[in-house]
C-alpha cells in the first residue's frame, strides 16, 4: 500500500473530512502529491478539481514539495519594522534559495506568512509547527544549519517562554508579555464556578446576565453577545453548536494566544455557559493553524476538565446539561476569521464567507443554529456570570462596558497585552506602552483606523475607535506609505477572490497607491484612490472587501499633508512607466550607451 | 401566503415570500442587471453587478430576500456608475478581445458594456497571464475570459453528483479548473450546457462554431435587460 493511500483510509468517507485528510498528507509528506488528490477524491467522493481547490485556498497546504522542513517567516508591518529584510537574507543565503523556492538539496523550503500572532516579538517564523521569535541573522542561520543536519525543529528551540509557555506539552519560545492584568480576563476565577453558576440560572437568565450586562463581541464587529445567543436559542432545530472563533489573523493581534495560553479554562467554561444558554451539545473551537503549537496543551486542558466534571455528560451537577468542546484546524486563511468564513472551513471546505440571511445563528455549522463569538467574548462571559451584570457595567463607558484585551505592537518599549478599560485614551495607551513620540498608531489592524497626533485624545470604544485588539505604534521615523503598502499587500493576499471589487478592486487599488507613494501620482490620482477605495468598500460581498481599502482612506484622511507632499502637484498627468528611466536600465543592463540623455524624453 | 410591498426607484411593486430583489423586480417589469446570477441556480453575489441601496445600505439584490416595504434604489446615477466600474474592473482583470472571441453578441459582458456606453475603462489593464486548458475532449477552458462568476461549478455536476468545474487557488490567482477525469466523460449535452451557462466565452465546445454569424446573435437583436423592461421576459 502507498503512503498516500495508508493515509487516506485512516480518515471517515465524509467529505466534512477534506481539510484534516490534507492536513494529514501535507504534514507527512510536505505537499499534497497528484496520487494523493486521486485518493482523497475517490475517498471522499469529491472531484479532483474540488479537492486541489481545497488545498490551493489554504497557506499552510501545497500541492509541490515544500521542502522537508519549510520555515514560514512573517511578513507583517511589525516583523519589517524589527529586521525582517536581514533575517530574510540570512535564511535565503544559508538555504541557498529564495522564498517561494525550496533549498537545492530539498532539506528547506522557505515561504512568506502574514501574521502569524506574534507581533510583540518580531521578527518569527514558523517552522514545522514550532515558532521561532526575536529572530536575528544568526538565529535563522542557526536553524537552517540545524534543519539540515537532520534536527526536528522542536530541537532547535533553546530557551522557553514564561508561563504555560513552558509547560511539557507547549515547549514554545513564545512570551506572553502581559503588560496589564485587569479586573475581568485576568481577575481570580475558581474554576467551574462560570459552568457551577450557569446551570443554576434557567438559560433565559443566563442570556439576560449578558444582555444586561451589554456585552459586545470582542472580535471587532461588537454585535451584542446576549442577543446572538437569544436568536440562537429561538430557533427551532434538534442541534444547535457554539463555535468559537479562535482565528485572530488581524495583523498586530496577539491577545487571544495570550488567553488561549494562559486562560484556556476560562474560555472553554465560556463555551459551556454559551452552550447553556444557547440549548447546545457541542462545541466546536476553530483553532488558527499558526497556533498549532497550543493544541496539544488545549487537549490536556479539555481532558482535565472532562475529568472535574466541567464538561462532558451531566456537568456541574445539572441532571440535564451535557456539553464537550472539539477543537478543528485552520490552515493559514485570514478570512477564515470571518465567521460564516470558518464555518465553510470547519465543514472541511474552502473558506469562503457566506451569503446573509440566512445568519450563522438561523444556519450555522452543519446548517445548524449556531452562534459563532470570540475567544475574549467567551471567556468575558465566563467572568460576567461569576460576578454579575452590575459589576461589569461599572467598568468601561456607559455604550462600551467592561474591559478589552489590546494586543501592543511597534514602536513601544513595553509590547504586550495590555487588559484596560473601554474609554482609554489613545495618549493614556501610548504612555502606558513607553512610546511618548508615535507618529501613527493603527488601531484595529490593517483593517481599522490609522490615527495621527491629532486624534491621539480619541478613545478606545465603540462609538469612537473600535478594535479587535490590534494596535501598532508608528515612531517618527516610519515611513507611513511603507506601512499602507505592506497593509495593502495583505489584503491583495489575502482576499478569498470570490467577489470583483475585493478581487480585482484591491489589486487596482494597490497599484494606484504605489503609484501615488512612489511619487509618480497626481491630485487625480489621489481623487481615484478615493473614489475607487468607497467602491471596493460599498460593492464587497464581506467585511474584508468592506475594510480593506481602510489603510489608505484613513491615512488619507488623517495625514493629508504626506499625500500632498508626494503627489506632483499642478501636473495633470504622471506616467506611471518611466520610460526614460527603463532605457536607461536596459541599456546598462545591455551594455550600451543610451543614445541620447534622459532629459530628451521629457 | 401575503404578497410583499416593497418599492423600486418609488415603483410601488408586489413580490412573493422568499423571492430575491432580483427575482421580484424581474416579474414587475424592472430590469437590474446581473451577471453571475443565473435563473435556478442558488445565487452567490459574486459579481457585485446587481448591487441596489435599500435603506442607505448597498446590497447584492440577487442574494437579498425581500422584506416589507423596503424601498430599493436600483437606478441612482451613484449606483449605475459604480456598476459600471465593476463592469470595467471585470474587463480589465482579464484579457477580453472581443472581436476574435466566439462569444461575442452572446456574450452577457460585453452586452453590459454596451448598456453601460463603456467607452474605455477608468481603470489600468492588468494584462494578467491567464491559461488556456484545452485537455477536456469536448470543452476548452479559456481562463483570459474567466469573470469567475461560478456558474459552471454550479450548475455541471457529474452523474454521481461530483463538481465537474472548481475554484482553485485564492485571491487574484484564483481561477476555474476542469476535472480532467470527470470531462473526459461527459456527454454533449453536458459540454453545451457547461458552454451555454457561461455568460462570457471562458467555456466553449470544441470543434465548432460560429454557427450563428456575428451580427445576428443574442445582443445583436436586442440588447440586455430589453426583454425584462418590455415585459417580454419569463
Amino acid at each position: 500500500m502507498t503512503q498516500e493511500k495508508e493515509i487516506v483510509l485512516q480518515h471517515p468517507k465524509d467529505p466534512s473530512a477534506l481539510l484534516d485528510v490534507i492536513r494529514d498528507v501535507q504534514t507527512r509528506l510536505g505537499h499534497v502529491p497528484e496520487e494523493a488528490v486521486s485518493r482523497i477524491a475517490a475517498h471522499l467522493k469529491l472531484s479532483e478539481a474540488e479537492v486541489r481547490g481545497a488545498v490551493t485556498f489554504y497557506h499552510f497546504f501545497s500541492l509541490t514539495p515544500r521542502g522537508a522542513s519549510t520555515v514560514y517567516l512573517n511578513d507583517s508591518i511589525t516583523s519589517r519594522m524589527n529586521g525582517r529584510t536581514a533575517v530574510a537574507r540570512a535564511f535565503e543565503e544559508e538555504a541557498d534559495c529564495r522564498f517561494g523556492e525550496v533549498s537545492p538539496d530539498g532539506r528547506v523550503g522557505l515561504s512568506s506568512t502574514s501574521c502569524i500572532g506574534m507581533n510583540d516579538q518580531e521578527p518569527s517564523a514558523i517552522v514545522d509547527g514550532v515558532v521561532f521569535t526575536k529572530l536575528s541573522p544568526d538565529k535563522a542561520r542557526a536553524i537552517v544549519r540545524g534543519l539540515r543536519d537532520g534536527t526536528p525543529a522542536s530541537g532547535l528551540v533553546a530557551e522557553f517562554g514564561d508561563g504555560a509557555n513552558q509547560s511539557s506539552l507547549v515547549r514554545a519560545m513564545v512570551s506572553n508579555n502581559i503588560r496589564k492584568r485587569g479586573p475581568v480576563l485576568f481577575g481570580p476565577h475558581e474554576p467551574g464556578a462560570a459552568v457551577r453558576k450557569a446551570v443554576s440560572m434557567t438559560p433565559e437568565q443566563v442570556i439576560d446576565e449578558v444582555k444586561k450586562a451589554g456585552l459586545l463581541g470582542r472580535g471587532g464587529a461588537g454585535f451584542p453577545t446576549g442577543l446572538k445567543w437569544e436568536f440562537c436559542r429561538r430557533e427551532k432545530a434538534p442541534e444547535r453548536y457554539v463555535v468559537c472563533n479562535a482565528d485572530e489573523g488581524e495583523p498586530g493581534t496577539f491577545k487571544d494566544r495570550v488567553v488561549l495560553t494562559e486562560l484556556p479554562g476560562l474560555l472553554f467554561e465560556g463555551m459551556a455557559v454559551a452552550g447553556y444558554a444557547v440549548g447546545a451539545r457541542t462545541g466546536v473551537l476553530y483553532l488558527r493553524s499558526e497556533y498549532a503549537y497550543l493544541r496539544a496543551h488545549l487537549e490536556a486542558v479539555l481532558a482535565g476538565l472532562r475529568k472535574e466534571g466541567i464538561l462532558g455528560k451531566r456537568i456541574a451537577g445539572s441532571p440535564k446539561f451535557s456539553f464537550d468542546i472539539v477543537i478543528k484546524s485552520g490552515a493559514g486563511a485570514y478570512i477564515c476569521g470571518e465567521e460564516s468564513a470558518l464555518l465553510e472551513s470547519a465543514e472541511g471546505k474552502r473558506g469562503e464567507p457566506r451569503d446573509r440571511p440566512p445568519f450563522p445563528v438561523q444556519a450555522g455549522y452543519l446548517d445548524r443554529p449556531t452562534t459563532v463569538n470570540n475567544v475574549e467574548t467567551l471567556a468575558t462571559a465566563a467572568r460576567i456570570v461569576v460576578e454579575g451584570a452590575a459589576w461589569f457595567k461599572a467598568m468601561g463607558t456607559p455604550k462600551s462596558a467592561g474591559t478589552k484585551l489590546l494586543s501592543v505592537s511597534g514602536d513601544c518599549a513595553r509590547p504586550g497585552v495590555y487588559e484596560v478599560e473601554y474609554g482609554l485614551s489613545i495618549a493614556e495607551l501610548l504612555d502606558m506602552a513607553g512610546a511618548p513620540e508615535a507618529k501613527a498608531v493603527q488601531v484595529g489592524g490593517p483593517s481599522g483606523t490609522c490615527v495621527s497626533k491629532a486624534g491621539y485624545q480619541r478613545k478606545i470604544c465603540f462609538s469612537d475607535l473600535p478594535t479587535g485588539g490590534s494596535v501598532i505604534v508608528f515612531g517618527p521615523d516610519r515611513d507611513i506609505f511603507e506601512v499602507v503598502e505592506n497593509f495593502m499587500e495583505f489584503f491583495v493576499e489575502e482576499s478569498c477572490g470570490w467577489c470583483t471589487p475585493c478581487r480585482a478592486g484591491n489589486v487596482l487599488l494597490k497599484k494606484k497607491f504605489e503609484k501615488v507613494a512612489h511619487g509618480k501620482g497626481t491630485e487625480g490620482d489621489l481623487r481615484d484612490l478615493e473614489a475607487w477605495g468607497k467602491l471596493v468598500k460599498a460593492t464587497s460581498r464581506c467585511g474584508l472587501g468592506q475594510t480593506s481599502p481602510n489603510p489608505i482612506l484613513t491615512t488619507m484622511q488623517n495625514f493629508p499633508e504626506l499625500y500632498e507632499a508626494r503627489i506632483q502637484k499642478g501636473r495633470d498627468f504622471v506616467p506611471e512607466f518611466d520610460l526614460a528611466a527603463a532605457i536607461q536600465d536596459g541599456c546598462a543592463a545591455a551594455n550600451r550607451r543610451p543614445a541620447c540623455k534622459e532629459a530628451d524624453h521629457e | 401566503m401575503n404578497d410583499i410591498r416593497f418599492t423600486i426607484d418609488g415603483k410601488e411593486c408586489l413580490g412573493k415570500p422568499g423571492q430575491t430583489i432580483v427575482e421580484a423586480a424581474k416579474a414587475n417589469g424592472v430590469y437590474i442587471p446581473v451577471l453571475c446570477h443565473f435563473e435556478g441556480l442558488k445565487p452567490v453575489g459574486s459579481c457585485r453587478i446587481c448591487t441596489v441601496r435599500v435603506g442607505g445600505r448597498f446590497m447584492a439584490a440577487c442574494t437579498q430576500p425581500l422584506i416589507e416595504g423596503m424601498a430599493v434604489e436600483n437606478t441612482a446615477p451613484d449606483l449605475e456608475d459604480m456598476r459600471k466600474s465593476l463592469i470595467e474592473m471585470l474587463f480589465v482583470e482579464g484579457n477580453h478581445l472581443c472581436p476574435s472571441c466566439e462569444k461575442s453578441g452572446n456574450c452577457e459582458l460585453q452586452a453590459l458594456a454596451y448598456r453601460y456606453q463603456l467607452m474605455a475603462p477608468r481603470f489600468p489593464y492588468l494584462w494578467p497571464r491567464r491559461d488556456i486548458d484545452a485537455s477536456a475532449p469536448l470543452l476548452m477552458l479559456d481562463g483570459n475570459r474567466c469573470i469567475q462568476c461560478l456558474r459552471c461549478v454550479r450548475a455541471c455536476r457529474a452523474k454521481d453528483g461530483r463538481k465537474v468545474f472548481a475554484a482553485v487557488d485564492r485571491s487574484h490567482r484564483v481561477k476555474i479548473e476542469v476535472d480532467k477525469k470527470l470531462a473526459a466523460h461527459l456527454s454533449e449535452d453536458q459540454a453545451r450546457r457547461a458552454m451555454d451557462i457561461c455568460p462570457v466565452g471562458a467555456i466553449l465546445r470544441k470543434e465548432t462554431g460560429f454557427a450563428v454569424p456575428i451580427g445576428r446573435r443574442k445582443f445583436d437583436r436586442a440588447p440586455i435587460g430589453s426583454d425584462v423592461e418590455k415585459g417580454t421576459g419569463r
